[in-house]
């Protein structure tokens, strides 16, 4: 079995209930739909790091940056690429500065120096380290953990269930403020199952068409009420369509924009015709969605 | 811990609906450990049982791992902790009635409604049977009297009459308004499911009357919806089948000792193999055959898996599809045109090539002979040759030399076979004397198939 169950003292919970969470997130800007904002509320009472999966471009950073910047806390992040290593992701010796030291104190005995050269000062604390040394809150944002390799899962084990890490010449580091954690993934590999179930898991998806219509109205203020719906709704089409590459949040609110840009204030076909493109990303599925359209030649 | 639990969520009555909640989700194959089962109570306990959405979400959240098992949740979710017990209050609406305030509710897309509507038409419309115990609720005889598909042009109406839509996404308000009675349809489903339930016990419907998520759907069974929803799939499975093997390929890359050049070389150190050689890698990318039987028993198999090896054909030097029923034709072209257009591909395939002689039904040995005949130069030693088909000849020569000459030809033969273990042999399967020859591996659903694919496939 695991490590027993231990719920953070009641004055590190940074939300009271599920309302809250999502009257706050909105208040940075972030409309959270009701799954979100439970499971971030989950993620918050129970101190489980939150893996966050879904299609680009549905708000899976946006959504981390937004609990930090509700909490007031940090946000470090760890951006996970292929390669990335303990040495990237935990901490390092500052090898220079210690080289300095060595070649500094030159008077002194081996012993002196070992002790001082492996102290705080030379250690150069990466994103892991970071999150789970000192006091203030932070939030710890480990990005497209799929593109990590198996190895760095290993690591993140460890940390996420215990939040601690060990450094073999300081002794172990244990947090005395557990971060909010949220991994993101794009699926692009299947994460290990010892990973998963560490995490709560929560799959955003596209918002339903009220909720896309709010996010389109809040971050393209300018456009009319009418045409975001009609914006909206033709997204919801494409998205019904099986396309290679359905649109996602990013990309109504980029085809919102160019609209704005281009002063339409009612959709007709020459307008989505030329503007298909910022939709839809492959030449099949502009093709394609032109003919479910009835848009003559393109 | 546990007594405070017990007080604020109404003690082991919650808990034992919480396990067998746990207990349906694993016989479905949701892989669920006790420490997630305890999370979820303590998740129960958070949020309360005064909101259900809160609460399903909060379920999902600390009993899930993986985005494609969210449907079947939901379906159990509606057995275990239903919306509400027994028939709903108040007399039995009739059916013109029903379908008077269903064209409304359509029209408004209002889905709560939508939700209470489908509860009465349960209630009024899908009962069976009279006697208590040999009775139950039917969500096809629901749909069938209420005929909610007809209600199309009215809805559409409706909504004009009311001024929304207008101008350009007018002409998608059709699908729109099909959408909508493909949520009503889920809806009466889920409705019957759990008044059912309430009669026979929650358990056996929890294990009988969901369906199990799309990857679990046996290929040769499957309908054309599970069909659609399995070909949606193909992209993102093809993309973990890539970075698997490129990282496959990496670890390749490194390579192995050469024993014989580093002792070589230790010569000139006195016989102390100082530097060790690695084996040469030579970078050559593998090249793919497939043979796919697309006879109508197997069509679902085979066009999946074609999707699948087209999606990844780019970490292939050449991948060439052949496709039989009793003739052979090769149809690499119609494949890479038709990735736009997954669900027609079939049909294409069958209307534009050359697959059938003077009948309808598959003849393994003849068209293992023809690609022996027309195409062996094909086959060289980089060559992986899969096979697919259940390896039912109709009682035609097997022509087992003909495919025992491919094996010999080929790096790797293997053969996906859609159908279990247990019915290979059986009647006009040549299965067992085609595993003689070559590798033959059960292929019964998609989960089993990216599994074999990300095995099998050359690096």
């Amino acid at each position: 079995m695991a490590a027993p169950f231990r719920p953070r003292p009641p004055e590190a919970h940074l939300f009271t209930s599920v309302d809250d969470v999502s009257a706050r997130l909105a208040e940075t800007g972030y409309l959270a739909s009701p799954a979100v904002a439970t499971t971030v509320f989950l993620a918050d009472r129970l101190g489980k790091p939150l893996l966050v999966e879904g299609p680009a471009g549905v708000g899976k950073t946006e959504l981390a940056k937004a609990v930090a910047e509700v909490a007031g806390a940090r946000l470090v992040r760890l951006q996970c690429y292929e390669g990335v290593d303990e040495a990237r992701a935990l901490y390092e010796w500052n090898h220079a500065k210690q080289l300095l030291r060595i070649s500094a104190g030159r008077d002194e005995t081996w012993d002196e120096t070992r002790h001082d050269i492996f102290s705080e000062e030379f250690l150069l604390p990466r994103p892991l380290l970071t999150a789970i040394r000192g006091d203030d809150p932070k939030v710890l944002l480990i990005d497209e953990t799929d593109k990590a390799d198996v190895e760095v899962e290993g690591l993140l084990l460890e940390v996420l269930s215990d939040f601690q890490v060990t450094v073999p010449e300081l002794g172990t580091v244990t947090a005395t403020r557990r971060p909010f954690v949220v991994l993101t993934s794009n699926a692009g590999r299947e994460l290990s199952e010892a990973l998963r179930r560490r995490c709560l898991f929560l799959h955003i998806g596209f918002p339903d068409e009220e909720l896309e219509r709010r996010i389109v109205r809040l971050k393209v203020p300018g456009l009319e009420e009418a045409l975001a719906a009609s914006v909206v709704r033709v997204v919801g089409a494409l998205r019904a369509m099986d396309l290679r590459k359905a649109p996602s949040v990013a990309e109504t609110v980029d085809w919102a924009r160019t609209l704005l840009a281009l002063g339409a204030d009612t959709l007709d076909e020459a307008v989505v015709r030329d503007t298909l493109g910022v939709l839809l990303k492959h030449q099949d599925d502009v093709l394609k969605a032109a003919a479910k359209l009835d848009l003559s030649s393109v | 811990m546990t007594g405070k639990a017990d007080d604020m969520t109404g003690g082991t009555d919650v808990a034992s609906r919480l396990t067998g909640f746990v207990a349906a989700l694993r016989d479905h194959g949701v892989r669920i450990g006790t420490g997630e089962t305890v999370d979820a109570a303590e998740a129960v306990r958070v949020l309360g049982l005064a909101d259900r959405e809160l609460l399903r979400e909060g379920l999902a959240a600390t009993l899930l791992h993986t985005t494609g098992q969210r449907q079947l949740f939901d379906a159990v979710f509606g057995l275990y902790f239903p919306q509400g017990v027994g028939a709903p209050g108040g007399d039995a609406a009739g059916r013109e009635e029903l379908r008077e305030r269903l064209a409304e509710a359509l029209a408004a897309d209002d889905s709560a409604l939508m939700g209470r509507l489908a509860i009465e038409a349960v209630d009024g419309l899908g009962g069976y049977g009279g006697a208590p115990g040999a009775g139950g609720w039917s969500s096809y005889q629901t749909l069938e009297r209420l005929r909610p598909q007809t209600l199309l042009a009215r809805v559409r109406d409706d909504v004009r009459a009311r001024g929304g839509g207008g101008g350009f996404a007018e002409r998608l308000l059709d699908d729109e308004i099909r959408r909508r009675i493909e949520v009503f349809r889920g809806q009466v489903a889920a409705e019957a499911r759990r008044r059912v339930a309430e009669r026979r016990g929650r358990d056996e419907i929890a294990r009988r009357a969901v369906a199990p998520s799309a990857d679990r759907v046996d290929f040769l069974y499957a309908g054309r919806e599970r069909l659609a929803e399995l070909r949606r799939t193909v992209q993102p499975l093809a993309r973990t089948l890539a970075t698997r093997l490129a990282a496959r390929r990496r670890r390749a890359a490194r390579g192995t000792i050469d024993l014989r050049r580093t002792l070589r070389g230790s010569l000139s150190t006195g016989g102390v193999p100082v530097r060790p050689v690695l084996r040469r890698r030579r970078p050559a990318r593998p090249e793919l055959v497939l043979l796919c039987d697309v006879s109508g028993s197997v069509a679902g198999f085979s066009d999946f898996t074609m999707l699948l090896v087209q999606a990844l054909h780019d970490q292939f030097s050449k991948v060439r599809v052949f496709g039989f029923v009793n003739r052979l034709d090769e149809v690499t072209g119609l494949l890479v045109h038709g990735a736009a257009d997954a669900a027609g591909l079939g049909a294409r395939i069958r209307a534009e090539a050359r697959l059938t002689g003077w009948h309808d039904s598959s003849d393994y040995g003849t068209a293992l002979g023809e690609f022996t005949e027309r195409y062996g130069a094909a086959v060289g030693p980089r060559t992986t040759v899969f096979v697919l088909g259940d390896a039912r000849t109709n009682m035609a020569d097997p022509n087992l030399p003909a495919l025992r000459w491919i094996a010999g030809q080929a790096r790797h033969v293997h053969w996906l076979n859609p159908e279990p273990r247990a019915l290979w042999g059986t009647g006009d399967s040549a299965a067992p004397e085609y595993a003689e020859l070559v590798a033959m591996h059960e292929c019964r659903n998609a989960r089993q198939l990216g599994a074999l694919v990300g095995r099998l496939l050359p690096v």
